[in-house]
C-alpha cells in the first residue's frame, strides 16, 4: 500500500453534491428555544476543549440561549462521542467530532462510525509533526527515516495512546514510505504533554504530535521540528519542512475537529447551525483567536465535511490494518 | 516575572472576596467536629466548577489553612478535634480551656498555624521551582520511582499499623485498574458500562471515601455536643496572653515550622502526621515533658504551627511530580486537572504567573485567616450551636452535586455511594483511607509509567536503573520497602503472640 493519504485541508477535495441540494430546500430558520448541551468528549484545557468552548460562546451569544460546555473524556473518545450519537437529534446535544470518529470502529473500541454523525461545522484541522531533542543527531526526516530503515525498533516514538492518531500519523508514515510500521517502536503516552515530557528527558527519540502542541518547546530551543505532516506552512512556524515536499509518497497527516450532532437531524435545525457556524468562522473575533493560538483559520462548506470525513476514515482503517492493530 | 501583574492578579477583589469567604467556609467547616478540612474541600469542588482556574486554587487553599486551625475550636471546648491534625494536642488545650483560658489557647493556635502556614509557603515558593528544574529532566523511570515512593510512603506513615495500611493501599489500587489501560488500550472492569471506560474519576472517589463514610458514621453515633460550663476570658486578655505564650516558645515555632513543611511534603504524610511528630519531638527536647497533655502550651504551639505548615509542605510534590502530597492535595490536582492546567514541572514554564499568584493567595490566605479565625474564635460556642440534623443533610447534598459536577454523569453518584459505604467498612475495620486515595490517584501513574519504560526498555528490568536519577529514586524506594516489610512482619509476629498468649492464658 503505497498510495498516499491525502487529508489536505480545504483544497484537494471533490464536492458531493448531494448534502448541498438538501440544504438548499430548508429555510435555515431554526434556532434552540431552551439551553443547548455541548459535549466534548476530551478533557478541559486541551485543543478541542478551547476550540469547543469558544464555539460554544460564540453561539451562545449568537442566539441568545446557554450552551453548557460539558467535558465527557474517557474510553479514548469513547465515552463523549456515544454521547452524542446517542442523543436526541432535535439540536439540542450537539458536539465536537474528533478524527477519533474513524479510527475507534477499526481498533474495535465501538460500533459507532462518522455515518452516525450530522456534520454541522469543521472546526479545525489539525497537522501532524516530527520533532526530535535539540542535541539530537538527526538533522533531517531523511536521515531519521534513513536510520529506521537500517536499524528496526531501534528508535522509539511516542505522542499519544496506542492506535491513537499521533501512533497512526508515524506508523502510516513508516507504511507509505516502505518501512515496516514498527520500525520506529510506539511508546504510549497519555497524551502530547507526556509524550514532549519523554522527549525532552530522552525517555523516546522521536515525538509526532501536532506541531501546534510542540510549538512552545521548538520556539524555545528544546525541540527541532523535521516535518510538518501538511502540504502549505503552518503560518506561526513556516519554516518546518513540508511532508509533502520532502517524502516521495507525499505523505500527509491531519486530525480534524467537527462540530456536530446525532444522524437524522432535521435538515433546518443542521443548515441553521452550519449558517451560524459559517459566519462564526468569517468573524474577526475567530480569527483573533485561532492567531492567538497560533492556528490558521479554517473554511470548509458543509458538503464537504462529510466527504473529507469519510476519506480519512478509509485511509486511517488502511493504516490500522497495516500496522495491525484492527479489530478481528 | 512581572511584580506588577502578580501583585495585580493576587489583590484581584475576586481572588481577595474568594479567599475571604473561603477563610470564613473553612472555619465553620473545619470547627465541626466530624467535618475534615478534606471534606471541606470536597464539598467545595461543585462551586470551583463556576471559577477561573486562580480562584479556585485560592478558594482550596484559603479553606484548608483555616479548617486545620479550627480544628482546634471544637477540640478545646468539646474534647473532639474538628480536623483529625487537631488530635495531637486536644488533651493540652480542652484542660486549659476548662481551666478558664479557652480563648487564649485558641489564640495560641491562630497565631501558630498563621507562622507554620507563612513559613510553609515561604519553603514552598523557593523550593518548587528549583525541584522544577530537576524534574524536568525525569523520563517514566523517574516518574515509576517516584510514583512508587509515594505509595511506599503513604504505607509508612499512613496509620499506625502498617499491615492496615498495605490493605487500605491495595482497596485503592485495585479500584485504579478499572478503565482503559494507556499501553494497549483494553478495558478493564468495565462489565461494557461505557462511563467506566475511563476508569473510576478520584473526585467522586473521594468525596465519597471521605465525605458519605463520614455522614454514615456520624448517623451512627450521637455525639455529645453541650459544653457545660465554661468560664470564658475577654477578647484582649486572651490575646495579649497568646502573645506572650508565642513569645516564650519561639524557638519551637520555628523548628516545628520548618520540620512540618517537610513532613507534609512526604506523599500520604499531610497535616495529621505533621502535628503528631512536631508534638512528639516537642515532648522529646522539652525541659518539662511530664507536662505534655495535661494542660501545656508547649505542645499546642508547635503541633500547631506543623500542621498549618504541612498543608503547604503538601503542595510541593502536588505541583512539581503530580504526586499530591496529601487527600486536600489530591482533590485539588483533579480540580486543577479539571480547569486544564497540568501539574508537573512543565507547569512552572506555561502557567508561571498562575503558581506564582498561588502563592501569594497562600499568603495572603494565613494573614486573612487571622482576622477570620479571631471572629470564630469570638464566636466560637455559637458555630457549635448548629443543629447536626440540617448539617449533615446539606453535606450529603453538596458531596452528590460535587461528584455529578466533575463529569456531568450519573455513573458518578453511583461511584460515590459505592465507595461512601466502602470507606464506611474501612473505617469500622480501623483501616485508614489516605493510603487508598493515594493508590486511586497514583495507580494510574505508576502503572502507566512501568510499562512504557518496560516497553522503552524491551521487557529489561534493570533498564529503571539504567538512568542515575532513577537508580538513585530507586534504591531509596527499595529502602523503603525493605523497612515497611520488616515493620509488618514484626507487627503481625506480635499479633500472633499475643494470640497464643491471650489463648493459652484462658484454656
Amino acid at each position: 500500500m503505497r498510495s498516499a493519504l491525502k487529508l489536505a485541508a480545504t483544497t484537494a477535495l471533490v464536492t458531493l453534491s448531494a448534502g448541498a441540494a438538501l440544504a438548499q430546500d430548508a429555510a435555515c430558520d431554526w434556532k434552540p428555544e431552551r439551553a443547548v448541551t455541548y459535549i466534548v468528549p476530551w478533557g478541559a484545557g486541551g485543543g478541542t476543549d478551547a476550540n469547543s468552548r469558544m464555539l460554544a460562546s460564540m453561539l451562545e451569544a449568537k442566539w441568545g440561549t446557554p450552551f453548557n460546555v460539558v467535558n465527557r473524556t474517557g474510553g479514548n473518545g469513547v465515552t463523549g462521542h456515544s454521547a452524542i450519537v446517542n442523543a436526541d437529534p432535535d439540536g439540542y446535544t450537539i458536539g465536537a467530532v474528533t478524527v477519533e470518529i474513524d479510527t475507534m470502529h477499526w481498533i474495535g473500541l465501538t460500533d459507532i462510525t462518522y455515518k452516525d454523525v450530522t456534520f454541522l461545522g469543521m472546526v479545525d484541522i489539525v497537522p501532524a509533526s516530527v520533532l526530535v531533542k535539540a542535541d539530537s543527531e538527526f538533522q533531517d526526516l531523511q536521515s531519521l527515516l534513513d536510520h529506521a530503515r537500517e536499524n528496526p525498533g531501534d528508535l522509539t516514538a511516542s505522542g499519544t495512546s496506542l492506535g491513537g492518531i499521533w501512533h497512526l500519523a508515524l506508523a502510516g508514515m513508516l507504511n507509505a514510505e516502505g518501512l515496516p510500521p514498527d520500525a520506529i517502536r510506539w511508546i504510549p503516552s497519555q497524551g502530547a504533554a507526556p509524550a514532549l515530557q519523554e522527549l525532552i528527558a530522552g525517555g523516546v527519540d522521536v515525538a509526532t504530535p501536532a506541531l501546534s502542541e510542540g510549538k512552545g518547546l521548538i520556539e524555545s530551543g528544546d525541540v527541532r521540528a523535521l516535518a510538518y505532516m501538511h502540504d502549505s506552512a503552518n503560518s506561526a512556524l513556516p519554516d518546518v519542512p513540508l511532508t509533502s515536499e520532502t517524502l516521495d509518497s507525499g505523505w500527509t497527516l491531519a486530525a480534524f475537529i467537527t462540530a456536530g450532532g446525532p444522524a437524522g437531524m432535521d435538515e433546518n435545525i443542521a443548515c441553521s447551525y452550519s449558517k451560524a457556524m459559517e459566519e462564526i468562522f468569517a468573524s474577526d473575533e475567530w480569527a483573533e483567536f485561532k492567531k492567538n493560538r497560533g492556528a490558521d483559520v479554517v473554511q470548509m462548506p458543509r458538503d464537504e465535511i462529510e466527504p473529507f470525513v469519510a476519506k480519512t476514515d478509509e485511509d486511517l482503517g488502511a493504516v490500522i490494518k497495516a500496522v495491525g492493530l484492527a479489530a478481528q | 516575572m512581572d511584580i506588577a501583574a502578580l501583585l495585580a492578579a493576587v489583590f484581584d477583589p475576586q481572588i481577595l472576596l474568594t479567599i475571604l469567604i473561603a477563610t470564613l467556609y473553612g472555619s465553620f467547616v473545619g470547627a465541626m467536629p466530624g467535618l475534615t478540612a478534606t471534606m471541606a474541600v470536597a464539598l467545595l469542588v461543585p462551586f470551583t466548577y463556576f471559577m477561573d482556574p486562580v480562584q479556585a486554587v485560592a478558594a482550596i487553599v484559603a479553606t484548608t489553612t483555616t479548617a486545620i486551625f479550627a480544628g482546634d475550636i471544637s477540640g478545646a471546648l468539646l474534647r473532639m478535634p474538628g480536623t483529625p491534625a487537631s488530635a495531637a494536642y486536644v488533651e493540652d488545650s480542652y484542660a486549659l480551656a476548662r481551666g478558664g483560658e479557652a480563648r487564649t489557647t485558641l489564640f495560641v493556635s491562630l497565631f501558630s498555624a498563621c507562622i507554620g502556614g507563612v513559613v510553609g509557603v515561604l519553603i514552598l515558593a523557593t523550593a518548587t521551582p528549583l525541584l522544577a528544574a530537576i524534574a524536568s529532566n525525569f523520563s517514566s523511570d523517574e516518574a515509576f520511582w517516584l510514583a512508587t515512593l509515594g505509595l511506599s510512603c503513604a504505607v509508612l506513615v499512613g496509620g499506625p499499623s502498617v499491615p492496615r495500611n498495605f490493605a487500605s493501599l491495595f482497596i485503592g489500587l485495585a479500584i485504579a485498574t478499572v478503565g482503559i489501560d494507556v499501553a494497549v488500550g483494553h478495558p478493564r472492569f468495565t462489565f461494557g458500562l461505557q462511563d467506566l471506560y475511563g476508569g473510576i474519576s478520584f473526585i467522586p472517589a473521594m468525596i465519597g471515601l471521605f465525605a458519605i463514610s463520614e455522614l454514615l458514621r456520624e448517623a451512627g453515633t450521637r455525639p455529645d455536643l453541650s459544653l457545660g460550663k465554661l468560664v470564658i476570658e475577654p477578647l484582649g486578655t486572651a490575646i495579649r496572653n497568646a502573645t506572650r505564650r508565642m513569645r516564650a516558645n519561639w524557638r519551637g515555632i520555628g523548628r516545628s515550622s520548618v520540620g512540618g513543611t517537610l513532613i507534609g511534603a512526604l506523599p500520604g504524610a499531610g497535616a495529621d502526621i505533621a502535628a503528631w511528630i512536631a508534638y512528639a519531638v516537642a515532648r522529646r527536647v522539652s525541659k518539662t515533658p511530664e507536662k505534655f497533655g495535661t494542660g501545656h502550651y508547649e505542645g499546642i504551639v508547635n503541633a500547631g504551627a506543623a500542621n498549618n505548615a504541612g498543608v503547604a509542605g503538601a503542595w510541593t510534590p502536588a505541583l512539581v511530580f503530580g504526586i499530591p502530597g496529601d487527600s486536600v492535595t489530591a482533590i485539588a490536582i483533579g480540580v486543577m486537572l479539571m480547569k486544564g492546567l497540568t501539574p508537573g514541572p512543565n507547569i512552572f514554564e506555561s502557567d508561571g504567573l498562575l503558581i506564582q499568584t498561588l502563592f501569594g493567595a497562600f499568603l495572603l490566605a494565613n494573614i486573612v485567616m487571622l482576622f477570620t479565625g479571631g471572629l470564630a474564635v469570638a464566636v466560637a460556642s455559637w458555630i457549635l450551636r448548629v443543629p447536626r440534623a440540617i448539617l449533615m443533610p446539606s453535606v450529603l447534598l453538596l458531596s452528590m452535586v460535587g461528584a455529578f459536577a466533575i463529569d456531568g454523569s450519573v455513573t458518578s453518584l453511583w461511584i460515590t455511594l459505592v465507595l461512601g459505604v466502602l470507606g464506611f467498612a474501612m473505617v469500622r475495620a480501623d483501616i485508614p483511607i489516605a493510603p487508598a486515595v493515594l493508590g486511586v490517584v497514583l495507580g494510574e501513574v505508576v502503572e502507566d509509567n512501568f510499562m512504557v519504560s518496560m516497553m522503552k526498555a524491551q521487557g529489561d528490568l534493570t533498564g529503571f536503573f539504567s538512568r542515575t536519577p532513577a537508580a538513585v529514586l530507586g534504591t531509596i524506594t527499595l529502602i523503603v520497602w525493605a523497612a515497611l516489610l520488616w515493620r509488618s512482619g514484626r507487627e503481625l509476629v506480635r499479633a500472633f503472640r499475643t494470640d497464643d498468649t491471650a489463648r493459652n492464658a484462658n484454656p
